[in-house]
């Protein structure tokens, strides 16, 4: 993911955009809540059968697909809450969770 | 004085149908609200006029006040013109979303209909809900009588609409004093009621999916603090507005308004500072005193939030001693709110002896000859050099 913050961020009070809105739809994706993580979820492509289970339960859309095939896991949106990895099939168990601190860091 | 230049009807009225005539004049695009009394019968009116077709307002009945000022936000986020009512524990529940709908800065109008907070429960009227919400960034507007809770809450909508300003507004009535009591007063015509109040036409709503935003972000140690200095400016904004609503709506209908109202203040000496229905017995004090020669005048509260401190001193500077008279407490600060306020104005300004007086709490009675007791006491104070250091209750059993 990139960091390129395409919109501003803070503003002085003369210039803030009235009422505390946020004009610009769509900026989720520039605020990286991945680093609110406690447990980070591991994704196997070996094990994976791509039934997109865990790509349509995420509640931060952090599980990247791409034609029908999941790609990855994105670690900068993922807050690890471990619902992709509850959800993956029994039979399958492709996404195990780690403690973060014991990750790689290789994001 | 001002003269009408537009048909009016001489009614009766209660403070509570008052407001309510407002409202239907008003016209809102929605009103959510909860019954609670005082304000009950304020809402029973306005949804008797929406039964009868008289108003195009969607009206939505919500479980709580909570949910009627959430209602609130909601459709006025979206661009509606937006009205509510509460009274007491009904803004004490809602006040949560009280703070979010000036944050969001969005023109809602509430007529509060002043009513004793709990506990232990009470249903009369005292201004401890209006001070509950002082610090919600609403503005404020008091009302001394029926016709001026028609007349500011038809005000109100204009002032908090107009685009320097863009923040709700809180118009206070007395509970059951006003609410309850029918009094002769003058509603304007319908058609120039609407014409002054106008059609409300937002820069954005959130129902715009050609310009879409978020609204209700998280706004954290880098932005909150600019935020709210924004809010603070845009509130301190609406004095002028106020002034210039107030002209343009004594041109229609010869009532003139102000920050305040000056009341033989001029040449006064002993000065009495109140809001709300007992301003009208104020009057008749001040009156009494001054056929016996007595130097009285009485500053009566119009605008408090923004609070016109500056301007109240200005008016004052002839005083030689203040009482100002709190129909709520502040527990523990020795003095209300109302007296702290326009004491720290002073600051610097005036070296005159300033009183605190709480009354009228639970709806206990004020008559004109307890208010006239603070006027001899006010001499007093001058001539004897009395200790004014503590708050002085009035009418309380015991002291």
């Amino acid at each position: 993911m990139s960091d390129k913050k395409t919109h501003p961020t803070m503003y002085d009070w003369k210039t803030m955009p009235r009422g505390a809105i946020i004009p610009q739809a769509g900026n989720a994706e520039e605020y990286h809540t991945g680093a609110w993580r406690s447990y980070r979820p591991v994704w196997d492509p070996e094990k994976c059968i791509h039934c997109l289970t865990c790509w349509i339960l995420c509640p931060d859309a952090a599980i990247m697909a791409e034609k029908g095939k999941i790609l990855g896991i994105d670690y900068d949106h993922c807050k690890g809450c471990g619902i992709c990895a509850h959800e993956c099939p029994d039979k399958v168990q492709a996404i195990s969770m780690i403690l973060e601190a014991d990750a790689e860091d290789d994001d | 004085m001002a003269t009408a230049t537009i048909p009016q009807k001489r009614v009766s009225l209660t403070g509570n149908d008052a407001a309510a005539e407002a409202l239907r004049q008003i016209n809102p695009d929605v009103v959510a609200a909860y019954p609670i009394t005082p304000q009950t019968e304020l809402m029973h009116k306005f949804a008797a006029f929406h039964a009868d077709g008289l108003v195009d307002t969607e009206m939505v009945l919500v479980e709580s006040e909570h949910s009627a000022m959430s209602a609130a936000v909601g459709a006025s986020a979206a661009g509606a013109r937006v009205c509510t009512a509460t009274s007491s524990q009904g803004l004490a529940l809602m006040i949560e979303i009280v703070y979010i709908a000036s944050s969001y800065r969005l023109p809602i109008v509430m007529p509060v209909v002043n009513r004793a907070l709990s506990g232990p429960i009470n249903i009369h009227c005292d201004h401890s809900d209006a001070m509950l919400a002082r610090d919600c960034g609403w503005i404020q507007l008091w009302s001394e009588n029926a016709q001026e809770a028609y007349d500011n809450t038809l005000q109100a909508i204009r002032i908090a609409e107009h685009p320097d300003v863009l923040t709700p507004c809180i118009v206070n009535l007395d509970g059951f004093i006003l609410s309850h009591t029918a009094e002769t007063m003058d509603v304007i015509d319908d058609d120039a009621a609407r014409q002054f109040v106008g059609t409300y036409k937002p820069d954005r709503s959130l129902l715009d999916t050609d310009a879409p935003y978020s609204m209700g972000a998280l706004f954290l140690t880098d932005n909150y603090i600019e935020c709210r200095r924004q809010q603070a400016h845009a509130i301190e904004n609406c004095i002028p507005v106020v002034e210039q609503v107030a002209k343009e709506f004594a041109e229609l209908s010869g009532r003139e308004y102000s920050l305040f109202e000056a009341y033989h203040l001029d040449d006064a000496e002993l000065v009495v500072i109140a809001a709300g229905s007992t301003t009208g017995t104020a009057k008749v004090a001040v009156d009494e005193l001054r056929a016996q020669g007595i130097k009285a005048g009485l500053l009566k509260f119009r605008l408090f939030r923004p609070f016109p401190g500056q301007q109240i001193i200005d008016a004052i500077k002839g005083a030689k001693a203040v009482a100002v008279m709190d129909r709520a407490l502040s527990f523990g600060l020795n003095g209300g709110p109302l007296f702290h306020e326009i004491r720290s104005f002073a600051y610097g300004q005036l070296d005159i002896p300033f009183v605190s007086y709480i009354y009228g709490l639970g709806g206990r009675d004020i008559v004109v000859d307890e208010i006239k007791t603070i006027f001899t006491d006010l001499a007093d104070v001058l001539e004897k050099g009395t200790d004014v250091s503590q708050a002085r209750f009035i009418g309380v059993r015991g002291d």
